[in-house]
């Protein structure tokens, strides 16, 4: 089993406190930062391999070099609007080491010279924002945020922005859209955000967890942080583990880690009796993993050659109960509500799609529905501005494939075989009376 | 609660961080005028400071009234029908009003596949409501929401902003005695 390798999680309890994080060497990186050429930081960031850790994984250093040098204004905007279901990393780190967040948002605002950062937080993050505005308050009366900064003579500003509830803005330029104060919906790209981004000036998207690796890649240098992992994913990643686990929770491993580490190792594997059905290895939009792809590698390539995605990092394994038609329509009712309904195939397919898999689960479909629920996908999937769409069409569809003769057996049964014993029957049917 | 789930959520209760008292408002006293445009200060265009100005408001009255918007309205300098506009893409927006206590279970898959759904039924058998509506006394609202992102620590109920991770049905009479015991 792969060990835990543990930089962003590596202490017992918390660091909320902001002498228990400089104690641990907390803010030494900004120090060192600071006095560096900032174009050297991005290089080291660029050295270091670290991909983007929200979905994407587009590497950082590369995303950061996209910025036009010299332009004023320009923006860092933190994603910090964490809502794929299935992933509560973000939520961690920024209730147990926010410093290691705004000392990284203060490294990455110095080294693309930015006017203003901007953390933008889900809004239903209530309690992770006070610790954030506690946090940010105390390095503040430090001296690490404000005017001329430890002496440096740059002045940082960050500014903590709360969110009102809508998943979209987790979508870069849907969030830059909803910072503008607008409604959040995504804009076409090109001009993607390094160009022209919040109020069209050049900015810089990233996530809560790559910008809090930040300060320990400053601090152990590019090159050894780029030792740890495999060849094209460097690192260590938080992977949030839900679902049908005996001990679910974060779990901060090596790139090198393999799902079978995960959820066996780390998550304690399956719950007395239960046996694994399927895994969801990158949050709610990620194609579906079978039972036998358990040695696949946590890293970027490994998940996509074996036909999914890496996504979020979220890990959510479904037990032997479980009524895939349902989960199905779990997700296929989230993101029809999700919808901004700006692009036309998303706004109409997330809804026909929607009601297919409900027609299917409650029993009322007609032969030939399971075949036009993938119709409806193939048409959604690359048709849209964001991803959003595909996010709807990649894990239906992946569910239908998978599990075609449970889709089938609803519709010729007239209703779902499994109330009795799937754990999201509940939600669909009134199983109180139902014997288990 | 089968075993199996009882089994994940002892887990959960194991891997989960544990979550600070809560913080006073800083200045809830001020008048909201004032607050909204503390809010507009901070931004380099005024317009950021409308979902700021919307939640203020919000907090205000309970619920975005029409007597809310034209607050909003007036302080921002935009018209109500973009502020409404803009309210109403975002689920924390209350465009009714609602109870006294807003209490939001997550039905989303993670939280689907340890049991959300007989929290939610148990929730519905003792406030006598379905999801989205609020009692006849008005202390409670009653809805599901999509991920709140405490998957592994779920099935997460939030109470009037606040999350309870994992809230079984068992932890749902004694919450709601909790509240009904409260003063007021």
């Amino acid at each position: 089993m792969s060990e835990p390798r543990k930089i962003l999680l590596d202490f017992e309890g918390d660091r909320r406190d902001i002498h228990a994080y400089e104690q641990a060497g907390g803010y030494a990186s900004l120090r060192t930062a600071l006095g560096m050429e900032a174009g050297d930081v991005v290089a080291m960031v660029d050295t270091s391999g670290l991909r983007g850790r929200g979905g994407a994984g587009f590497p950082t250093g590369r995303k950061a070099s996209f910025l036009p040098k010299g332009r004023t204004p320009a923006y860092l905007c933190v994603n910090a609007d964490e809502s794929e279901p299935g992933t509560f990393k973000d939520r961690e780190i920024m209730l147990r080491n926010p410093h290691a967040l705004i000392e990284g948002v203060l490294i990455m605002s110095y080294a693309m010279s930015a006017t203003s950062a901007f953390i933008y937080i889900r809004g239903e993050y209530r309690t992770e924002f006070e610790v954030l505005k506690r946090a940010l308050e105390e390095a503040h009366a430090r001296g690490y945020v404000g005017r001329n900064v430890l002496g440096s003579g740059y002045d940082a500003t960050v500014v903590l922005h709360r969110g009102a509830g809508a998943y979209i803005c987790g979508e870069e330029t849907a969030l830059l859209t909803s910072l503008e104060g607008e409604r959040g919906q995504p804009r076409s790209k090109p001009p993607f955000p390094a160009v022209a981004g919040l109020y069209a000036a050049p900015t810089l998207v990233n996530n809560v967890e790559t910008l809090a690796s930040i300060p320990y890649i400053v601090h152990m240098g590019g090159e050894a942080y780029a030792a740890i992992g495999t060849e094209r994913s460097k690192g260590t990643r938080v992977f949030s583990l839900s679902g049908n686990v005996k001990r679910p929770g974060n779990y901060e491993l090596p790139l090198t880690a393999t799902l079978r580490d995960l959820i066996e190792g780390h998550g304690g594997g399956m719950p007395e009796g239960r046996t694994m059905k399927a895994i969801i290895p990158g949050g709610s939009s990620t194609p579906l993993l079978m039972p036998d792809q358990l040695d696949t590698g946590l890293d970027y390539e490994s998940i996509a050659a074996a036909g999914s995605m890496a996504g979020s990092g979220a890990v959510v394994v479904i037990d032997d109960r479980t009524c895939m038609v349902q989960l199905a329509l779990r997700v296929a009712e989230f993101y029809r509500h999700e919808s901004c309904g700006k692009c036309t195939p998303c706004r109409e397919g997330t809804k026909w799609g929607t009601d297919i898999v409900r027609r299917i689960e409650d029993g009322s479909a007609r032969q030939g529905e399971v075949d036009l629920l993938l119709n409806v996908c193939d048409r959604i999937l690359g048709k849209n501005l964001c991803p959003l769409g595909d996010a709807f069409a990649m894990p239906i569809a992946s569910y239908v494939t998978h599990f075609r003769d449970e889709f089938q057996r609803h519709v010729d049964e007239g209703g779902c075989p499994f109330v009795a014993q799937s754990p999201i029957a509940s939600l669909y049917h009134d199983t109180s009376g139902v014997p288990a | 609660m089968d075993p199996a789930t009882a089994e994940t959520l002892a887990g959960a209760l194991e891997t989960r961080p544990q979550m600070p008292a809560p913080l006073p408002p800083a200045d809830a006293g001020a008048p909201l005028r004032d607050r909204i445009l503390a809010a507009v200060a901070l931004y380099p265009e005024p317009r950021s400071a409308l979902i700021p100005a919307l939640r203020l408001a919000q907090q205000e009255y309970g619920w975005l009234s029409t007597e809310a918007f034209e607050q909003v309205a007036d302080a921002t300098g935009f018209t109500p029908a973009l502020c409404k506009s803009v309210a109403s893409f975002y689920d924390m927006f209350r465009l009714h009003p609602a109870g006294q206590h807003e209490i939001c279970v997550c039905t989303n898959i993670s939280c689907a596949l340890v049991g959300a759904g007989e929290t939610l039924r148990e929730f519905s058998r003792e406030l006598g409501i379905e999801p989205g509506a609020t009692t006849a006394d008005g202390r409670f609202t009653l809805r599901t929401v999509e991920c709140y992102g405490g998957c592994g620590w779920g099935p997460v109920v939030s109470v009037d902003e606040r999350y309870h991770e994992p809230f079984g049905p068992d932890r749902v009479k004694p919450l709601l005695d909790e509240l009904r015991g409260e003063a007021g």
